[in-house]
């Protein structure tokens, strides 16, 4: 159990019991962000959300807290325009500060072809009601005098998107905020307990075996990260995701500040300044698929130095730690929610490198799913099936990896 | 995991391999033609285990070799 999960907050534990009407595998931000909404837009709180570790462990507790809609296929942009706008109220609406900061996102762009890329993400940004806007370097300079223009020489700036509602939240508040707010409603969530097999009635999904007991359940809902192959072949099904390491790390304070979150699209590197002052930066995902959480030296090498040419006062900042999440890497490098074809089973997966950012969005939409049964308009272009109709929803250019 | 054995050039730095992916193996299960072509070309095993896989030696003897690698510890299987 986690100690500040259990002091900073009022929280009752629970026994598991034998049977609730939906059990969530998986205790981060999706897991508990649909608990949250199946209580408190539908009034469904026999429910209970298993987690293998304590809650926000995994990928929840590793991700480098951007929220942004800067997408580029108009299915995406609607998707997380609806996240950024539940996540600008979700102190208001759970009573918990989670730290939300609108920054603004910097996306600079090193190439003609980048530029062209960046053209295009701004004019259908607009056209979906999304603020984003073309800068020049000029303008680069006046929104984060720290950029080094040049690129350290090697790497010239040539313009970028700037998207305006770009943002972070504190990411542990995030999933305390939805978990507080599921359990003071009457949601179990149990901590420790893995999930080891699925309970099967023929082809349909009737609960899971944990390490506590077997539990029953009218629906199951994987929002498992990292695993999600795994327990997916419990139930017979193969997904189109691959797991990935991906390492992040945070240096020591920042004194003057870092103003907006800034991006390279060519480098594929990226920065923000949390609230304690450190600057934490991330990179794209590991070349190879693992499930190791091994962080490298190779990764702080090859990432502080592309961030010192875009930023050169990191060269006198001091690395403080890094680790390593596990992202579930979609075929299309978009996320896939919503029925699998299994009865009884249904899925929130393939958040690759894009999870936290689609918490809210993510959660609200597959809580109505399980509420009504029927699949919400917002993520139907997301369902499972996509593959096999041949509509995957490809937009690898707007997730910061290549 | 920093060297990967080449079966043409010996032990080597990671760096100067691609990662090709696991083989697509379709399970026997599918008898389905479209079933098997949608498994070939869009599923994966994603193994939490012994992994067998494609690396290409770019910046070596720019061949293929097949690896069997335990993803749960990112080390190769001798």
């Amino acid at each position: 159990m986690n100690e500040f999960v259990e002091t900073l907050l009022e929280l009752t534990w629970h026994e598991p019991k034998s049977s609730y009407d939906v059990v969530i595998i998986g205790g981060g931000g999706h897991g508990l962000a649909t608990a949250y909404y199946l209580a408190t837009r539908h009034g469904i709180t026999n429910v209970a959300v298993i987690e293998a570790d304590y809650i926000g462990s995994g990928n929840s507790g590793r991700n480098t807290t951007i929220i942004r809609a800067n997408y580029g296929i108009p299915e995406s942009i609607r998707f997380y325009n609806h996240s950024v706008d539940l996540y600008r109220n979700l102190e208001a609406e759970t009573g918990c500060r989670i730290m939300h900061a609108n920054k603004g996102l910097i996306w600079m762009a090193h190439t003609e072809s980048g530029m062209r890329a960046e053209r295009s993400r701004v004019q259908l940004n607009n056209a979906c009601g999304v603020e984003t806007v073309l800068v020049d370097p000029i303008e680069i300079k006046r929104l984060c005098p720290q950029v080094d223009l040049t690129g350290g020489g090697r790497y010239p700036v040539l313009g970028a998107s700037f998207h305006v509602p770009g943002s972070t939240a504190r990411h542990d508040r995030v999933v305390w905020a939805y978990a507080q707010g599921a359990m003071h409603r009457g949601v179990h969530v149990l901590q420790g307990t893995s999930v080891t097999g699925l309970l099967r009635d023929g082809d349909r999904v009737v609960g899971v075996k944990t390490s506590r007991g077997d539990i029953s359940a009218g629906i199951v809902m994987s929002a498992v990260g990292g695993d999600v192959s795994t327990i997916a072949a419990h139930a017979g099904l193969r997904l189109p995701v691959r797991t990935h390491p991906l390492q992040a790390f945070v240096t020591n304070g920042y004194a003057q500040g870092l103003g907006p979150i800034v991006s390279s699209t060519d480098l594929l590197c990226y920065v923000s300044q949390t609230a304690r002052g450190q600057m934490l930066i991330g990179h794209e995902f590991e070349r190879e698929s693992s499930y190791s959480r091994q962080s490298s030296f190779q990764f702080l090498q090859s990432c502080s130095l592309k961030m010192a040419y875009l930023l050169p006062f990191v060269r006198n900042l001091k690395i403080l730690r890094q680790w390593t999440g596990r992202c579930d890497i979609s075929a299309d490098f978009s996320p896939i929610m919503g029925f699998t074809g299994v009865e009884g089973l249904v899925i929130t997966t393939g958040w690759g490198t894009w999870g936290f950012k689609g918490i809210p969005a993510g959660g609200e939409q597959m809580a109505e799913l399980i509420a009504t049964g029927r699949t919400p308009d917002l993520i139907a272009p997301f369902a499972l099936s996509r593959f096999a109709a041949d509509h995957p929803m490809a937009d690898q250019g707007s997730t910061g990896t290549r | 995991m920093l060297t990967i054995v080449c079966p043409n050039c010996g032990p080597r730095a990671v760096e100067e391999f691609r990662f090709g992916g696991e083989l697509p193996q379709p399970p026997d299960r599918l008898t389905d033609d479209f079933d098997r072509d949608l498994d070939r070309v869009w599923m994966f095993t994603n193994a939490d285990g012994v992994q067998t896989e494609r690396w290409f030696h770019e910046a070596g003897c720019h061949r293929w070799h097949t690896a069997q690698r335990d993803t749960t510890v990112d080390r190769f299987i001798d």
